[in-house]
């Protein structure tokens, strides 16, 4: 079970003077159960990249490959692969349209085919997920909403198809600190107990570095690197810098520690390796 | 989904009629279209039509791009062929069937009348491939300036023609994106009968709607924010000014002119 893209090639406007390649051979395989951030400098081509991963943009080369299907056919199989790719759009409050939030949310597993009874199961299961209360939210309108609750029924609109993969282009833009955890918590939790795929495009090499166990960083429309997170800040950390990138602040903090004299061993890329390593100096017990 | 729209037809580029004043190439524009109704000879058809691609050469844009932009009235042209060809009474018949007669005044007026029509057009889009819309706007608004004591609003219009202008692509961006959120959430805006699809088109269109006016909003806001208060005394970042280039332009636009007119009449008198 898995997304494979192969040697996949894209060009914007093409055949006019404003021509502009997006993405340039980029061939990736990602599967079920990984949780994949994408890093990349603005303009990179990530929002391009993921809207590949379930063939809303047609690549000029190259296969889209889901669950061994191609999914750029016409056929109703190539389709039904498609539906299994749920996608969170840059800013998705803006596709907000019904008179309700429940029906908002309800879009999805109608067009689905769901029966009636079950697409009001996802509706409840999806608003719990994203921390909306059903009973104060279902009826109201999602043009009375605060942004961040606007976020949040977009999401939830999309957990409702119940996708075996969920990609989701800069969740935790525009949020406040306390938002912007509960997003990651959130999706950390429906990885957890759905055990599905789990691909996040971010500008924060913090998220990038605390969430994922899988690492793609995008250049200029190609693939630089791909791996776990911890070795490519290792490895590339010089190269990282070159394309405007940057180490994650754990990292930046670490090695200020060790400067001023404490004796922490290894790289420390997240919180969790942090709090190891002081404990481990300091001759504490790692609590937990 | 969208992307293959361009907009407006703009073809960036730095040729001597690229460079020209939006102004002058408005005025080259309609003299142009004056002297195609002067020309009435061979000749002069055949001057026009020389100067036409001597224009696309120096302007260095793509020749069959140019061309291109007369696809769009084929119909047009095809219709005015054939009221010419058949409606003209004349002495030489060159073909007879029932009732529909061809005469050669008939199909020299045709092949005339659509001559006209393409070389208009292909003039126009000169002036649109050549011509950022925005610099047109501002051509445009400089040109009507004069008329504005007999009531034309013209700093008016031409800033709602800029403001359209500049959120079409905007807007069909915004369109793009949304269409393609809906589609990731199983939308189909391509089956089913007319009214199943003016229903499947609603996700589309209330967002689409709503992204509007919020933005209408904002640019209001953010306009009375820096104090816009209409044209009145309002100067601009970007000076219109002729140069050499389009006195230039003129003195080719006014002798081709005088050379068709002289072709007319002149060649009377002498
Ligand atoms: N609709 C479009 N038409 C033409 N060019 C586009 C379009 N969308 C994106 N591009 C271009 O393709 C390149 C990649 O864009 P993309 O949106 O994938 O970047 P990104 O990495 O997601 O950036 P950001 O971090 O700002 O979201 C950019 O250089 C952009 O200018
Ligand atoms: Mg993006």
């Amino acid at each position: 079970m898995s997304i494979e893209l192969k040697d996949v090639s894209y060009t914007y406007s093409k055949g006019t003077p404003f021509e502009r390649q997006a993405l340039n051979n980029v061939s990736v395989s990602i599967d079920k159960g990984e949780i994949v951030a994408i890093i990349g400098h603005t303009g990179s081509g990530k929002s391009t990249f993921v809207q590949h991963l379930n063939a809303l943009l047609k690549p000029d080369k190259g296969m889209i490959i889901i669950d061994e299907v191609d999914a750029t056919g016409k056929t109703s199989d190539a389709k039904a692969a498609r539906h299994r790719v749920g996608m969170v759009f840059q800013y998705p409050e803006h596709q907000l349209f019904a008179e309700t939030v429940e029906e908002d949310i309800a879009f999805g597993p109608r067009n689905k085919g769901f029966s009636e009874d079950e697409v009001a199961v996802q509706v409840k299961e999806a608003m719990r997920f994203v921390g909306l209360d059903y009973d104060t939210y279902a009826k109201r309108s999602p043009f009375q909403l605060s942004g961040g609750q606007m976020r949040r029924v977009a999401v939830a609109g999309v957990v409702a198809l119940n996708p075996d993969y969920l990609v989701l282009d800069e969740p935790s833009a525009g949020l406040d600190p306390a938002s912007r955890l509960r997003v990651f918590r959130e999706i950390l939790e429906l990885h957890k107990t759905r055990k599905i795929a789990i691909v996040i495009v971010t500008h924060s090499m913090d998220e990038a570095a605390e969430y994922a166990n899988r690492l793609l960083v995008i250049n200029k429309g190609q693939l630089l690197y791909d791996g776990k997170p911890e070795e490519i800040f290792k490895e590339h950390s010089a190269e990282l810098r070159q394309v405007g990138l940057d180490m994650p602040q754990v990292y930046n903090l670490g090695e200020k520690l060790k400067a001023n004299g404490l004796n922490l061993k290894g790289d420390i890329m997240n919180t969790k390796a942090l709090v190891k390593a002081i404990c481990q100096a300091k001759g504490w017990k790692n609590a937990k | 989904m969208l992307n293959n729209i361009t907009l407006g037809q703009y073809f960036p580029g730095d040729s001597f009629i690229h460079k020209l004043d939006p102004r002058t190439k408005l005025l080259c524009t309609l003299l142009f279209i004056v002297a195609i109704f002067f020309a009435n000879s061979p000749i002069s058809y055949g001057i026009l039509c020389g100067f036409t691609l001597l224009v696309i050469l120096v302007s260095r844009l793509p020749f069959v791009m140019v061309l291109k932009s007369v696809k769009p009235i084929w119909i047009i042209l095809l219709l005015t062929l054939c009221i010419h060809i058949f409606t003209t009474p004349g002495e030489t018949i060159l073909y007879q069937y029932s009732f529909l007669t061809v005469t050669k005044e008939g199909l020299e007026l045709g092949v005339k009348m659509c001559l006209r029509l393409i070389l208009l057009l292909l003039f126009s889009s000169i002036l649109t491939f050549t011509t950022s819309p925005i610099v047109l706007t501002d051509g445009i608004e400089s040109l009507l300036r004069p008329f504005k004591c007999i009531g034309v609003p013209a700093h008016e219009l031409a800033m709602m023609m800029t403001i359209a202008l500049r959120f079409i692509p905007t807007l069909l961006e915004e369109t793009d994106r949304i269409m393609k959120a809906q589609t990731a959430r199983g939308a189909d805006f391509e089956s089913g009968n007319i009214i199943q699809r003016v229903k499947n088109m609603l996700p589309l269109l209330i967002p689409l709607f709503i992204g509007a006016f919020r933005r209408a909003d904002d640019l209001a806001i953010a306009m009375e924010a820096r104090c816009y208060r209409g044209g009145e005394g309002r100067t601009r970042m970007h000076q219109l000014s002729y140069g050499s280039n389009d006195y230039v332009a003129f003195v080719v636009i006014f002798v081709l002119i005088f050379g068709l007119a002289f072709l007319r009449w002149g060649t009377k008198l002498i």
